[in-house]
């Protein structure tokens, strides 16, 4: 299997022992050189030798190979989660940068097998993903290309309609039962006749008899509780042939499958930099690979105003957390000092730094990472700030550099990878089986065209008209596609973060 | 490799869409305007499955790096998707010159029944480097063959030693690339633009024209060398103009279609002996002339003097509010069903794409 020249095994058992000795904990890992033309095709594959045929990946791989060959970018490495990890290396790289890719690469692997938010994930998927392009070249066989392809581009503009974090928790959907609960089940237990007002008393009698009543209009919901994993639902409930539904859950397992790499981005990618550096300066390179590596690592690391680089953010962040650690600037003693003299000096030789990145890059993803550890002095230091686009000037402008507002915008661009939360309210909505959505409105607008599209999409997997409370310019909407006509009915009153539910229309 | 099988799948898809997008390009008015640039920006053909999302423009973001507050900024580039570990981010937009896009327009199109017409008179010539001659500068000596050759020298003279394999080349052994000469036929063709800018067409109309014009221009240029184009405008009279002033110009009167047919054929007689030239009138108007008379002088030119001896004559009829459009209908009921007068109605600027088609396509 893995194919490496002599030279390149060398240094590659040099490293494992060096990224070992740091403490890194991965799963085996097998490097194979490929040419730049394999490597694009991994790449528009995800990461894996085989996918289910699709034009998407064609489009990603004609993307991949424009652009290396435009020189605009090039991939240098590739590591997939999986155990064993399976990793890439790019032909006719210099030495040094394999030697870069190498280390980079166990700190990724070191990631995939520690962090808790890839606990849930396929370790074989390389398996599944091949046993998916089985499934679906068969029924590409069976049932057609161009109708199972264009299945696929349903599928596939739902995909991102998953509650990702519904893989750490058992979500409750026990169905409640058949039977409804009668009234003397709501009340408490009596003897003797005369006890009757005082262990139930009329206050607590009306209490309860709303109480029921409230259960009992929700036995009458469908779903009980709003549901965000909306592929399951669709594959629950939507009139699928098996072939369609089979190709739903393909779509939603990869879905959930590549779910926390999104949700790690930043911090995967500042661990693996943080100990691609850590270990290339300190133990693998020689002196004449210097230059190289500085000008290297330094372009991986440049910034651009226009971009959010989790490379930078996420080494920064880790290098951060290690000296706060080291030094002791942290707890409460530390967060009361007001005194900058004293903040700036502030050493207590804790010197627990490199446990504290190790329990960091085990427990935390994006959001939890960067709502504990991003600091004001953090943010100052990294010239960090908001921006937005001016209507009026028609042009992005910075905004602000207000510690709390840049906060903000990470964390919510962060949260379901800044993507509009939706969910779905009712199934019956109406009682004519019509799909009810609501989309939790948090100020920002979704975009009107995709959005008709893709209700148009969602139309065809339900096959009846589809609904979905959102907010337009201000205003809350409820629009519906029933499959020949648009509509867009404007509800009235104000706009709120509450998620608009069915029962206020009208 | 099963990714070809998705790439050309992409491809065949784009082929549909780029010509999708590619009619808001046909569309766009600037695009004449940035003819003398030579550069048009055009990003990569991109399928965008819709899916629920934010805004870009509301949304806004994080950005490193120096700014006061109120600065301006460039465009943001979307941040990394999912898994891939690639650093940098995909730049989506590649510049193409007309060049190519007119080659991307031009996949399917062709000139029609084009004939190898005066290839006895005209040759181009083109010089190759394929010939090897004993004599020749210094500069252009061939290794190779001259290595053979004192090899073979020294093997059938036995001066070579295997052992001490040293080959000492003189003077006969060197040999020199020389040029050879490679005559090549080529295909004399002239292509005619007619453009009414009668007061009838309105300013949307002619808009249409220079667009469509320019565009079968553009590729026509492309694909065949030394072809030659003449641009005539006429209301109520013809005259000859250039280039330039062909796509500028705006006049107003009466329409008299006659006149434009006129001087194209005196234009052919002059200067196209058909025998040696392919040739290709292409004329654009509202379809609004000035009397059936002036139509059935139109419609005699045609049968007698362009139907024999041009290529095709193909007439663009663009839809206006004033026009009756009856030009069209009596060239139909004319021409119906001949090959060499290809008729195409133009109704907005998104029909261009399809119009050309009707013109250039293959098959026709």
């Amino acid at each position: 299997m893995a194919n490496l020249t002599p030279a390149l095994e060398v240094e590659r058992q040099r490293i494992l022992k060096i990224a070992k000795e740091a403490g890194l904990d991965f799963f085996e890992t097998i490097f194979e050189l490929i040419s730049y033309d394999q490597i694009n095709q991994f790449a528009a594959y995800g990461g894996f030798p085989v996918r289910y045929p699709h034009w998407k990946f064609g489009m990603e791989y004609e993307h991949l190979s424009k652009s290396y060959e435009y020189g605009l970018s090039k991939i240098y490495e590739m590591v997939i989660n999986t155990d064993p990890c399976y990793a890439y290396l790019m032909e006719g790289n210099s030495m040094m940068d394999q030697k870069l890719v190498m280390a980079h690469v166990y700190g990724h692997c070191d990631f995939f097998k520690n962090n808790v938010w890839f606990g849930k994930t396929n370790r074989k998927m390389m398996d599944a993903m091949a046993n998916h392009a089985t499934r679906i070249r068969r029924y590409m066989d069976r049932y057609g290309y161009d109708v199972v392809e264009s299945f696929i581009d349903r599928c596939l503009s739902l995909e991102n309609l998953i509650d990702r974090y519904s893989v750490y928790y058992e979500p409750n959907r026990s169905k409640q039962s058949e039977v409804a609960p009668a009234e003397k089940d709501f009340l408490l237990r009596y003897d003797r006749e005369y006890m009757r007002d005082y262990i139930n008393p009329p206050s607590f009698v009306a209490e309860q008899k709303k109480k029921m009543h409230e259960m009992a209009s929700k036995r009458m919901k469908f779903p009980i509780e709003p549901e965000r994993d909306i592929l399951r639902f669709l594959m629950a409930y939507a009139p699928l042939d098996d072939w369609q539904q089979d190709i739903l859950s393909i779509i939603r397992d990869e879905a959930y499958y590549y779910s926390p790499q999104g949700m790690t981005k930043t911090m995967n990618e500042g661990w693996a930099s943080y100990w691609h550096t850590t270990l290339m300066t300190q133990k693998i390179m020689n002196d004449s690979e210097v230059i190289d590596y500085a000008d290297h690592h330094s372009g991986t690391m440049a910034m651009n105003p226009q971009s959010y680089n989790p490379y930078k953010v996420g080494i920064e962040l880790f290098r951060d957390i290690e000296e706060r650690w080291n030094k002791g600037q942290f707890g409460r003693d530390w967060e009361n000092c007001d005194d900058v003299n004293e903040r700036k000096h502030w050493d207590k030789k804790t010197n627990i730094g490199h446990e504290k990145i190790f329990e960091v890059r085990k427990i935390y993803n994006d959001v939890t990472f960067m709502d504990e550890f991003l600091t004001e002095d953090f943010c100052v230091k990294n010239r960090f700030f908001v921006y937005k686009f001016n209507k009026r000037t028609n042009q992005f402008e910075v905004d602000t550099r207000d510690f709390r507002a840049i906060k903000a915008k990470l964390l919510f661009q962060m949260t379901n990878f800044g993507q509009p939360i939706i969910r779905i309210e009712n199934g019956n909505f109406e009682n004519r089986g019509e799909l009810l959505l609501s989309h939790l409105w948090e100020g920002i607008d979704m975009q009107p065209d995709f959005m008709t599209e893709t209700m148009k999409n969602l139309y065809a997997v339900w096959t009846r008209p589809v609904n979905l409370l959102t907010v337009l310019d201000n205003e809350r909407i409820l629009c519906r596609f029933d499959g020949k006509e648009w509509t867009q009915n404007k509800l009235g009153g104000e706009q709120n973060s509450e998620p608009a539910s069915g029962e206020e229309k009208k | 490799m099963s990714i070809k099988e998705d790439h050309n799948r992409f491809r065949d898809i784009i082929k549909g869409r780029i010509k999708e997008d590619l009619r808001k390009y046909v569309s766009q008015g600037e695009m004449i305007g940035k003819r003398e640039k030579d550069f048009v920006k055009i990003p990569l053909p991109q399928i965008d499955i819709p899916n629920f999302r934010y805004g870009p423009k509301q949304q806004g973001g994080v950005g490193q790096g120096e700014g006061k507050p109120g600065d301006a900024m460039g465009e943001p580039q979307p941040g990394q998707g999912q898994a891939g570990d690639q650093p940098g981010d995909h730049l989506l937009e590649v510049e193409l010159s007309i060049d190519e896009l007119a080659e991307i327009l031009g996949e399917k199109l062709a000139l029609p029944r084009i004939q190898p017409k005066g290839m006895k008179q005209i040759e181009t010539t083109k010089n190759r480097y394929s010939g090897l001659a004993p004599v020749g500068p210094q500069g252009l000596r061939h290794f190779r063959s001259s290595y053979k050759k004192a090899l073979q020298r020294s093997i059938s003279s036995k001066t070579y030693n295997p052992k001490n394999p040293i080959i000492v080349p003189i003077k006969e052994d060197f040999r020199y690339r020389t040029v050879k000469t490679v005559k090549k036929p080529m295909t004399k063709a002239v292509v005619i633009y007619m453009m009414d800018v009668s007061g009838s067409m309105g300013d949307e109309q002619k808009e249409i024209v220079r667009m469509e014009s320019f565009w079968i221009n553009a590729w026509l240029k492309k694909h065949y060398k030394g072809l030659e184009t003449r641009f005539i405008i006429h209301d109520a009279a013809a005259k000859e103009v250039d280039e330039d002033t062909f796509f500028k110009t705006s006049e107003s009167g009466g329409t008299l279609i006659s006149s434009a047919y006129k001087l194209a054929q005196q234009m052919i007689e002059k200067d196209y002996p058909v025998h040696e030239w392919n040739i290709y009138p292409f004329h654009f108007s509202d379809g609004d002339n000035w009397s059936g008379e002036d139509t059935r002088l139109c419609i005699r030119l045609l049968r007698e003097f362009f139907n024999p001896n041009c290529n095709v004559f193909c007439y663009g009829q663009v839809e206006s509010k004033y026009g009756s459009g009856q030009f069209l209908k009596d060239l139909q009921k004319e021409f119906g069903s001949d090959e060499q007068i290809i008729l195409s109605q133009i109704e907005n600027k998104d029909k261009i794409l399809d119009s050309i088609r009707d013109f250039l396509g293959k098959g026709k």
